[in-house]
């Protein structure tokens, strides 16, 4: 499924766009970076409340399709610019990370 | 091909310079047509060293030679070293403060996850002296 799909079928709040084309291969879930940067793979859609530049460095590393922010977590203003530069999609949405990875289990 | 060669300086307490090292090193690299999992594997190793010479070491010089066959990474700084490196290897071990936790760092797997994405792994530290990661990943 393509990032843009996921985005129509979660109803997720586009935040910075990026390569909205890019396919979604599977779901990681996790906030402390290092341990991202661990299990992650390419492709993975990204659920995580960290919404700083230290995320986008971590996504583009580790070749995410897209980051979703959960829970309405914030988006710095530094990490909103990078993330354009970038070309690092973040989506958002109100649900914990629990309720989007059922969904997106069901869609991917 | 000739081996390429690159330099970087990594400011000390930057958060927003920090993974401009490795976030170059990867261009390059897809510039090179490098595969997809080297590029990965490299660009991780040097973004987890990265961070921890602005976390713990007040910065530092980070070297990268690109030949046929490896990438080499040297990456020394004159921090306050590490006083016992088989704690700092272990999964989980984090000398970071809250502040720095914050930002999601601080996992305790950043060294452990160097190790685990390079080839040859090696570390110099003495305290009081710095500490200088010497990395290579094998290009197949
Ligand atoms: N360059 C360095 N200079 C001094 N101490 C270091 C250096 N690199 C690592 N350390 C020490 O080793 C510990 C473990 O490092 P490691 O990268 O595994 O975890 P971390 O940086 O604390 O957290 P994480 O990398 O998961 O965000 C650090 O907490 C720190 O005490
Ligand atoms: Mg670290």
């Amino acid at each position: 499924m393509k990032v843009n799909e996921l985005k129509d079928k979660l109803g997720l709040e586009v935040l910075t766009e990026g390569d909205l084309n890019a396919e979604c291969t599977g779901c990681y879930s996790g906030d402390l970076l290092s341990w991202v940067m661990s299990k992650a793979e390419a492709g993975d859609i990204w659920l995580t409340v960290m919404g700083n530049i230290n995320a986008v460095a971590v996504s583009v590393l580790c070749d995410c399709a897209c980051i979703i922010l959960t829970e309405k977590a914030a988006l710095d203003d530094t990490a909103k610019i990078k993330a354009e530069a970038q070309g690092v999609t973040i989506l958002r949405s109100e649900k914990n990370a629990y309720q989007l990875g059922v969904e997106i289990s069901k869609l991917i | 091909m000739d081996s390429i060669r690159l330099h970087y300086l990594v400011p000390g307490d930057d958060f927003t310079r920090a993974g401009a090292a490795s976030s170059d090193v990867k261009r390059t690299l897809k510039e090179l047509g490098v595969a997809p999992s080297v590029i990965r594997n490299v660009s991780i190793a040097m973004y987890e060293g990265e961070i921890n010479m602005v976390i713990h070491a007040g910065g530092g010089d980070i070297d990268v030679e690109i030949t046929e066959n490896e990438i080499i990474m040297t990456l020394a700084d004159k921090g306050p070293g590490i006083e016992n490196l088989e704690l700092a290897m272990k999964e989980g071990f984090s000398t970071a403060p809250d502040n720095i936790r914050c930002l999601g760092f601080g996992a305790g797997m950043g060294l452990p996850n160097i190790k685990k994405y390079t080839d040859e792994f090696r570390i110099d530290t003495k305290v009081g002296v710095g500490t200088t990661l010497h990395l290579k990943v094998y290009i197949q």
